[in-house]
């Protein structure tokens, strides 16, 4: 496994156990961590799965999607329909709350995330 | 330099009025212009100057884009106050010993903090908050201390304890001398609503605090109060009101008041009519405005006037909102009116931190002005109503317990006068908004803000902009396109015709072809339910594009579990159907209630368990209830003629047979049905999207009737029809509804919003006006055809089982943190 000076990278999942243009959630570390894949720009993100709104473990549940005209990629949790980038975990529907974000790499296979 | 001979306008202060100024007299190139700002950088946005502490950089809160004087050929002396005004060569004389001669002299040269003369205010630690650089100071200091306070409660102040909780000092003091907050906006019942809420976030407040020395050898140590009580502290930050930069007008002879600011008449001429007065130094009727809109208005007065046109300053409404550290603040009219003179209407919610006040004349017509604080959301709309006179709806108290909507149907935007102002911070009117619509196709608020400024300000007109600009395309005879969100051009019904004509299947079909990006929350479940509407394919085959509940065919609920309900079709179950609910729900440990359209409700499944808890139901003959989708719910009955004395049919068959017939139907939104046996309607028939009741000949049909949040009851559209009437009706209704309405719209908003009505709708369903009737009972006897059993497919696929876990890589293990408390002998979900 690679390793840089600051990131340890975790092993999470298989490719195919996080569904297209979707999420999944992964036990790391004892944290729970959202991850996502947006299948038509072979993007992978991730994020910690509690929504800061209700602090509930469920933003791996929500829809993802993009904002605007750079296409912000984006999670929108089930409860109450909070969005979220998930470049940079900031709420995009106007709250003060953010999520942590990880770095995600895929390699032969497998999904790897930075803590 | 090129424009030699043109008149040359002096502006003394670069702040955020004297650059507006240029700002508006540039365009003209009538002038030549030249600038002298006391501090070392251009115009900055003082009104977020506290974001500067949460990351935003000086140059973020620049005005002008770099290079933009240059451009505009102005000639700018930074770090260069002006130190003399020769009136009578009409010269300015600099710091840096520039001369300077001027045919009009504008002063802008703003405020300056104002620093009680208290023991111990010169030693280390204490600030002002203003500029930039005071800024930089305290930042530097704050890194060396643990402790901070502020001196006074004003508006200022309160930004001034959210920059020290941004710089990490913790729990900073505010010192206020009157009895409450911000005395000059809110009434002291709202402020002991802001008072709660600042508590909470770390701010620990003193009122009814004279601050009488400040204690410490060099550096500040302790505040001592008049009533003897001491607050230790290691610096101190002083916002207690401002005090207008008038000692350069003093030395040049100019008019001041007594309690200082530079006199000024409509035209903010000074007593020297070549020299103007703009913003915060100016007296305009005995009134200083600290704030920047009424010096935005001064400095297009002004730029106005010296371009040869007409037009006065004659006083600033002073209504204000704002978000003081996430809380919403605002105040309109005036405030503080009270009784004999008028009506106080107070709504309070202490647990969520709202108060809200409104203030009517006596004759209870008009409204006079008001407090709002927690939520603001009303004010643009209420401040609407004081400044234009409009007269209020019957019950005032709606404008404040109602939504933005219900506020809006006492005083609807498009009723506003032309004159009336939406945008306050660029002075925009409602007539300007309505104008760039009809005459410039600014029919986004993008394009509006960059024709006409709207909502560039702080941005709390944009609702009403909205509502304008679809009001004003409206009465252009405009198409109002009614699209799904930013990555569809088209609606709901559009995308349901290009859909159903192209035969497209998927979703990602339907955004290659017809939108843009990846999607939203708001798009995919629109598309998810009309592929479903038409082609009636398993839901779970693309998972992701559904609604959380969709994708887990359960309702999500508090903790993360779900809800399980199985279908029981017009309310009958077996006594062993009813014992297989009772042991499912006691081996999985779930919560049973009835519901409210006669089926049992399960409550607290982890997701893992969902398949083997469907698994024991579908053996036992149950089948999925769709209670977490758009579709068909339930057909509520009554006994009917089986066992009723009064029955005059057998409303319980019919009611299954009509459920089983529409069960599974994806639509706009969720549909509810009911049939009663007899006029006493015990299945509540008329409050359902579809009701049917017995008479002696036969069944009455009612349509698009609600419960919920506005019940409406439902409308009759036959008379004594047979069965096979009401199934060929329904049919038609149905599709009718899934094709036309908008997303999440029940069927009485439907009518409500249908051109003609209940009578339309009659002529379309019962003599097909529209000649789709035949069309629309054959596409639904197709999605009749095709039902399945969502459930089912799941229960029988072992790699769609897979899908419901909590954790990919441990598919075993359920959710840690989804945790119940007992109730009453069952289980519930811990609060959150």
């Amino acid at each position: 496994m690679e390793t840089t000076t600051a990131i340890k990278w975790l092993a999470a999942c298989r490719v195919e156990d996080v569904p297209g243009d979707g999420g999944a959630c992964v036990l790391l570390d004892g944290e729970q961590i959202a991850i996502y894949y947006f299948s038509r720009r072979d993007e992978w993100y991730a994020t910690e799965n509690r929504c800061p709104h209700k602090q509930q473990m469920a933003l791996s549940r929500g829809m993802t999607g993009s904002a605007g005209e750079k296409g912000e990629p984006k999670v929108a949790c089930p409860f109450h329909k909070k969005t979220f980038s998930l470049r940079t975990g900031e709420c995009l529907s106007g709250d003060d709350y953010r999520v942590r974000t990880y770095p995600v790499k895929v390699k032969n296979g497998k999904v790897y995330v930075g803590i | 330099m090129s424009n030699g001979n043109l008149p040359v306008v002096v502006v003394i202060g670069n702040g955020m009025v004297g650059h507006r100024f240029c700002e508006k007299l540039r365009t003209a190139g009538l002038f030549h212009i030249v600038v002298f700002g006391e501090e070392p950088r251009p115009a900055y946005d003082r009104v977020h100057l506290s974001e500067y502490f949460n990351g935003r950089s000086a140059a973020d809160l620049s005005l002008p884009m770099t290079g933009w004087f240059e451009e505009e050929e102005i000639v700018l002396h930074l770090g260069d106050p002006v130190r003399e005004i020769d009136r009578q060569r009409q010269v300015v004389h600099s710091g840096k010993g520039i001369s300077q001669h001027y045919d009009h002299l504008v002063l802008a040269t703003g405020s300056s903090p104002f620093v009680p003369d208290i023991n111990g205010i010169e030693k280390q630690g204490v600030f002002v908050y203003r500029t930039i650089d005071d800024l930089d100071r305290i930042k530097a200091y704050a890194s060396t201390v643990r402790s901070g306070a502020v001196m006074g409660g004003g508006l200022l102040g309160l930004e001034a304890a959210k920059a020290l909780l941004d710089l990490g000092i913790p729990n900073p003091h505010v010192i206020e001398f009157a009895p409450r907050l911000m005395p000059r906006q809110i009434d002291s019942a709202g402020s002991h609503t802001l008072e709660a809420s600042l508590r909470q976030l770390g701010l620990q407040l003193h009122l009814n605090k004279v601050t009488q020395s400040i204690e410490g050898s060099h550096r500040v140590e302790a505040l001592q109060f008049a009533d003897e009580s001491r607050l230790p502290v290691e610096m101190l930050v002083i916002s207690a009101g401002i005090r207008p930069r008038d000692e350069l007008a003093r030395l040049a002879g100019l008019s001041v008041g007594t309690r200082g600011g530079i006199l000024v008449n409509e035209k903010l001429q000074t007593s020297d009519k070549n020299i103007y007065a703009i913003g915060e130094c100016a007296l305009s009727q005995g009134m200083i405005y600290g704030l920047v809109a009424p010096g935005y208005e001064m400095a297009d007065v002004v730029a106005t006037n010296l371009l040869g046109a007409n037009k006065s300053f004659t006083g600033w409404d002073m209504s204000t909102k704002l978000k003081l550290i996430g809380v919403d603040v605002a105040s309109f009219g005036d405030p503080f009116a009270a009784e004999p003179d008028c009506g106080t209407i107070v709504f309070e919610d202490r647990h969520k931190g709202i108060y809200k006040r409104i203030n009517v004349s006596r004759d209870g017509q008009y409204l006079v002005g008001g407090v709002l604080i927690g939520d603001a959301a009303a004010y643009n709309l209420l401040l609407q109503t004081v400044n234009n006179r409009l007269v209020l709806p019957a019950d005032p108290a709606a404008l404040i317990l109602g939504n933005r909507e219900s506020a809006g149907e006492g005083a609807g935007v498009m009723n506003l006068p032309d004159e009336a102002l939406i945008c306050s911070c660029e002075s925009v009117t409602k007539a300007a908004i309505c104008g760039a619509v009809a005459e410039k196709d600014a029919t986004t608020i993008d394009a509006m803000k960059k024709c006409t400024r709207a909502g560039t300000g702080c941005g709390g007109c944009i609702p009403l902009v909205k509502d304008l600009i679809a009001g004003a395309m409206k009465a252009e005879g405009l198409y109002v396109r009614n699209i799904v969100c930013e990555h569809f051009e088209h609606s709901r019904q559009e995308l349901f015709d290009l859909v159903k004509l192209h035969d497209v299947r998927t979703y990602n079909e339907v955004l290659v072809r017809w939108g843009k990006g990846d999607g939203c929350e708001v798009c995919k479940p629109v598309v998810a339910s009309i592929l479903a509407s038409l082609w009636n394919e398993p839901i779970v085959k693309q998972a992701t594009i559904q609604d959380s509940n969709d994708r887990y065919l359960a309702n999500i609920q508090k903790g993360g579990s779900y809800s399980v309900v199985p279908r029981i079709p017009g309310g009958e179950i077996t006594p062993d159907k009813l014992i297989v609910l009772g042991k499912v729900a006691k081996k999985y440990n779930l919560y049973t209630k009835i519901t409210g359209g006669q089926r049992i409700d399960l409550f607290g499944a982890h997701v893992g368990d969902l398949p083997a808890i469907w698994e024991e139901l579908i053996d036992a003959g149950f089948e999925s209830g769709h209670a977490y989708g758009k579709a068909l719910r339930t057909v509520k009955s009554c006994v009917g003629s089986t066992w009723c004395r009064f029955g005059l049919h057998d409303s319980v068959s019919f009611a299954i047979e009509i459920e089983e017939r529409y069960r599974g139907i994806r639509a706009p939104h969720k549909l509810k049905g009911g049939v009663s046996g007899c006029i006493r309607e015990c299945a509540e028939a008329q409050s359902k999207d579809f009701g049917i009741i017995a008479t002696e000949k036969g069944w009455n049909l009612y349509v698009c009737g609600n419960g919920g949040s506005r019940p409406q009851h439902a409308q009759l559209l036959a008379v004594d029809i047979d069965k096979a009437a009401c199934i060929q009706y329904l049919d038609r209704f149905l599709m009718f509804y899934i094709r036309t309405a908008d997303p999440l719209t029940r069927t009485a908003t439907w009518l409500d919003k249908m051109d003609g009505g209940i009578s339309y709708l009659k002529n379309v369903v019962i003599n097909d006006s529209l000649g789709m009737g035949q069309q629309w009972e054959e596409e639904m006897q197709g999605l009749v055809d095709s039902y399945k059993c969502e459930w089912k497919e799941v229960v029988d696929d072992p790699e769609l089982r897979k899908r419901f876990t909590h954790f990919v890589n441990a598919p075993r293990k359920k959710d840690p943190q989804l945790q119940f408390d007992a109730m009453r002998g069952q289980t519930k979900a811990k609060e959150w």
